[in-house]
């Protein structure tokens, strides 16, 4: 184990600003378009039955 | 059902295939990523020279390498989608697109905060750094050209043009270190030769490679289902779904 408390991990030997604003921004991102992702499938799916829901009432 | 090399080609397969696979992918991406992410912090030891600020490069350089990747098989599905008229394969190219970008802008800004306190600056235009950026701006712009084409062969196929041009920039990022005299340093791990590398280093670097390609494989799928669903709306197959 190379740290022997967390204060010490954060502070990353001085460079704990941008250790951390570098896997902070990355996982933000990821997280984000994860998120953006489902979303996106989720309306797909419910924009079909939107669709199907016309379709009918004009037959 | 008879599996043959086109079967998943038809949107409707690919749809149910992609759905079993994705938490699959998801669970792989977590399980590489914890793995990484120990393996580089509390087993990998500090770097003589740049202290703990090179832990940086166990999300710079897997992030690097997938923008590079990512692209190329962009590029691939678009032309395959183009030249035999393959909807699957265009719709597939146009879910990688996002995520390229997004691991082009990861690899950027990672790379400015190690450049701060390594080289003393955030920026430099030099061959590398240059040519990456513009990968960033070859995503957006086949994002934007393909979104603002509303028929989605004609922009499928004007999206292709604009990938495959782009992509002779990719072996420009590869070589430029070799190439050019660069800030950016050259390749530490080569096909030919031994790692210059720390092996825990190495070790904690492909597991986050593993598990930047495993949540990508999971994000782009879910985005191609969706792109699927969007796109064959007027299938009989997507109305069955949505009864």
């Amino acid at each position: 184990m190379n740290w022997t408390s967390l204060d010490q991990f954060l502070h990353m030997g001085g460079y704990g600003l941008y250790v951390w604003g570098s896997y902070g921004a990355a996982l933000a991102v990821m997280l984000t378009e994860a998120a953006l992702v489902r979303r996106r499938l989720h309306a797909a799916r419910a924009a079909l039955g939107d669709v199907l829901g016309d379709r009918e009432a004009s037959r | 059902m008879t599996l043959r090399f086109n079967t998943f080609a038809a949107p409707s397969r690919f749809y149910a295939l992609a759905g079993a696979l994705v938490p699959w992918f998801w669970g792989a991406a977590l399980l590489f990523g914890v793995a990484g992410l120990y393996v580089g912090f509390a087993i990998a030891p500090t770097d003589f020279q740049q202290g703990d600020a090179y832990r940086i490069i166990f999300i710079h350089v897997p992030a690097a390498w997938m923008s590079m990747l990512i692209y190329l098989v962009l590029a691939f599905w678009a032309a395959w989608g183009w030249m035999l008229n393959a909807r699957m394969a265009s719709m597939y190219a146009r879910a990688l697109a996002p995520t390229g970008a997004l691991f082009t802008f990861i690899a950027l800004w990672t790379g400015a905060l190690w450049g701060k306190p390594t080289w003393g600056t955030w920026w430099v235009w030099d061959a590398r750094l240059t040519s990456e950026f513009i990968l960033l701006l070859m995503y957006l712009g086949y994002i934007a050209l393909t979104e603002a084409i509303d028929d989605p062969r004609r922009a499928a196929n004007a999206g292709a043009l604009l990938a495959l041009v782009g992509a002779v920039n990719v072996p420009i990022i590869y070589f430029s270190v070799r190439w050019w005299n660069t800030l950016h340093q050259g390749s530490s791990i080569s096909m030919s030769t031994a790692p210059k590398m720390v092996s825990t280093m190495l070790t904690a670097m492909l597991l986050m490679t593993f598990c930047f390609w495993a949540y990508s494989l999971a994000v782009v799928f879910t985005r191609a289902r969706a792109i699927v669903l969007e796109q064959e709306s007027d299938t009989e197959w997507v109305r069955a779904l949505a009864r």
